[in-house]
């Protein structure tokens, strides 16, 4: 969890706020509703986010409250994965 | 010939009573007779209210059936729509709407705060309030109870002139306070008289209306459909950020005509999936607004392969569009440079003089000016800006687009840039003064320059440079969030960078041209 957290934070530090200090975007910074991402931008974290970790995120959550922070893109990304994992077990069996 | 723009869903009511009008994202819609009984009933309710001719109506609603409705019950009492950006920062639409001293406000429940204030010489004569959130607000009507009110025999059309306003639409402004472009029903009448024209609407065609009410675009959505008795298919602010949706939504509506910005349509190519959704029911796709980057565009019509391209070329001050130019049908693969602007449209004349005034030959660049029926009315309340905007010759008012253009006789008009510090990012007009007042605002800034630089990607990135002397200075996070609460979400930069201090010039003015050579120094 960490580690897709940090992964997230980065790519938003480089990517739409290049010079900000680490600590000034915590995990619970407002994204959408501050302004800091705006609809462009979301996109391109979608993008971002379902092609480094190998997951589809749906509409709903890439909206305003699945989406605003990035505690909360952390954990769609790890329930993803999980189903993920969950159904490649099934394909298996 | 219709003399004012309400004529054209009276005519189509009376002739398509049951054919679809407007359909929302969610599926529903309004017939032509409802959307015709439900204006009307508006429009009796504002007239009973006193509002008819000379007077303005502000609209403060989300892309839905309501805000249609509220657009034609406005026009059908006389008076003059002014819609305003519901997701923009409550404090700018409110400066807006008291600017141009709104005497009736129809706003979504969740938006009251943009109301002006009521001290008694802006007092509202109605406040009509829609959706949940604002039922029981104190002397709010809502619009359930405006939907049933009696519809009065008598009907104010009658006296409209098609020199009266029909709606005032606020574009950025250089000093931090948008300006209000004022567009009469002759203005809209005769650019839609030109779009029939050309592009020949017909009932079963079924119209996208991507463009926010606030937008110009959004005429053609509206009054070209209603006009020729075809539907219009509402697309709420959600579903128009979401390519992949869009992408849906045109093949599940079968959309056969589309106008957005280019930037909406590059967006479409890279993440909408195409290739999995069905476009053939498209016959024409039309765009305008900034420049649309030909990857993007020859990359959409292999996708959308059945339709006839446009780029519609005009500022707001001239309604909507003043020249056009057809695409061609193959695009080159290694074409790079973006298609012309075109021709003038039929009803508009156009000149491109030089800093004196003075015509330039064929292949030079100068300013384009344009003169013709559907040239803007003036700036609301601003008669030194309005004076500024025009130049006259030959005893004829020619307005000065500001846009830096090149004729060419095969080719027609290609842009080539802007004269001032005005900025066109997804077809927003963006002021960079506007973006510095706000950024001043901010009591731990002590400067901020903001330039634009081109973008392959982007089309044009916007860089803000700002310095604090505070003990504590503002984070770029903070910046941004204060930014929101100043400005639209398209007018905020991309990019913020601290300096110590800003380069200035040997006059004591920011050295603009320092910070972008700075810039491109850093692209390379």
């Amino acid at each position: 969890m960490e580690d897709i957290k940090e992964t997230i934070r980065q790519f938003i530090l480089t990517t739409y706020l290049p010079g900000e200090s680490r600590d000034n975007l915590r995990d619970d910074t407002p994204l959408l509703t501050s302004g800091i991402i705006d609809s462009l931008a979301a996109l391109g974290l979608t993008a971002f986010v379902q092609e480094r970790f190998g997951v589809e995120l749906d509409v709903y959550e890439t909206s305003v409250e699945r989406f605003n922070r990035i505690a909360d893109i952390a954990a769609s990304v790890e329930r993803r994965q999980t189903q993920g994992a969950g159904s490649a077990g099934k394909a298996v069996r | 010939m219709a003399r004012h723009l309400a004529e054209y869903l009276e005519a189509s009511a009376a002739r398509y009573p049951l054919r679809t009008a407007v359909v929302d994202s969610a599926g529903e819609s309004l017939t032509y007779a409802e959307l015709d009984s439900q204006s009307s009933a508006l429009a009796s309710f504002l007239a009973s209210r006193g509002i008819g001719r000379g007077d303005r109506v502000g609209l403060v609603l989300p892309k839905g059936l309501a805000a249609v409705v509220s657009i034609f019950g406005v026009l059908k009492a006389g008076a003059a729509y002014v819609p305003v950006d519901a997701s923009a920062p409550a404090d700018r639409s409110r400066r807006i709407l008291t600017d141009c001293a709104i005497r009736a406000l129809i706003v979504d429940g969740g938006c009251l705060d943009v109301a002006p204030d009521s001290d008694g010489s802006a007092a509202l004569a109605a406040l009509i309030t829609v959706g949940e959130n604002g039922s029981g607000v104190s002397n709010a009507t809502s619009w359930r109870d405006v939907l049933i009110n009696p519809i009065n025999p008598i009907n104010p059309t009658n006296s409209i002139d098609p020199s009266d306003l029909a709606y005032i639409l606020y574009t950025s402004g250089s000093t931090g306070m948008p300006k209000g472009a004022m567009i009469t029903h002759a203005n809209a009448l005769s650019f839609i008289d030109w779009c029939s024209e050309t592009f020949v609407p017909v009932p079963d065609d079924r119209f996208s209306n991507h463009a926010p009410f606030h937008f110009d675009a959004s005429v053609v959505d509206i009054y070209l459909s209603i006009k020729h008795g075809a539907s219009t298919h509402l697309i709420s602010d959600d579903l128009g950020r979401s390519p992949k949706d869009l992408a849906r939504f045109v093949a599940e509506r079968r959309l056969t005509v589309w106008f957005s910005t280019p930037w909406i349509l590059s967006l479409l190519v890279q993440f909408g999936q195409l290739s999995s959704h069905d476009g053939s029911a498209l016959r024409l796709v039309l765009f305008g607004g900034e420049v649309f980057p030909v990857k993007h565009l020859r990359e959409l019509k292999r996708h959308w392969r059945s339709a006839v391209y446009y780029n519609l070329y005009g500022p707001t001050e001239i309604t909507v569009a003043c020249t056009a130019a057809r695409i061609p049908d193959v695009i080159a693969d290694d074409r790079e440079a973006p298609f012309p602007i075109g021709f003038p449209c039929t009803h508009c004349r156009t000149r491109v003089l030089d800093r004196d005034g003075q015509p330039v030959s064929e292949g030079d660049e100068g300013v384009l000016y344009i003169n013709g029926p559907s040239v803007f009315a003036g700036y609301w309340n601003r008669p030194e800006e309005t004076a500024a905007a025009f130049l006259e010759r030959d005893r004829i008012r020619w307005y000065n687009t500001g846009d830096v253009v090149r004729f060419d006789s095969a080719e027609g008009f290609t842009y080539v840039g802007r004269q001032d510090r005005m900025v066109k990012r997804r077809g927003y007009r963006i002021e960079l003064g506007e973006i510095e007042s706000a950024l001043y605002a901010h009591p731990r800034l002590r400067e901020a320059a903001v330039v634009s630089l081109p973008d392959a990607n982007a089309g044009v990135r916007v860089i803000a440079f700002v310095s604090s002397d505070a003990v504590s200075p503002p984070s770029i996070v903070d910046l941004k969030t204060f930014c929101a609460t100043k400005v639209p979400a398209y007018m905020s930069p991309d990019r913020i960078v601290f300096r110590d201090r800003l380069p200035r010039t040997s006059s004591d003015k920011i050295d603009y041209q320092a910070l972008l050579a700075e810039l491109r120094a850093e692209g390379k």
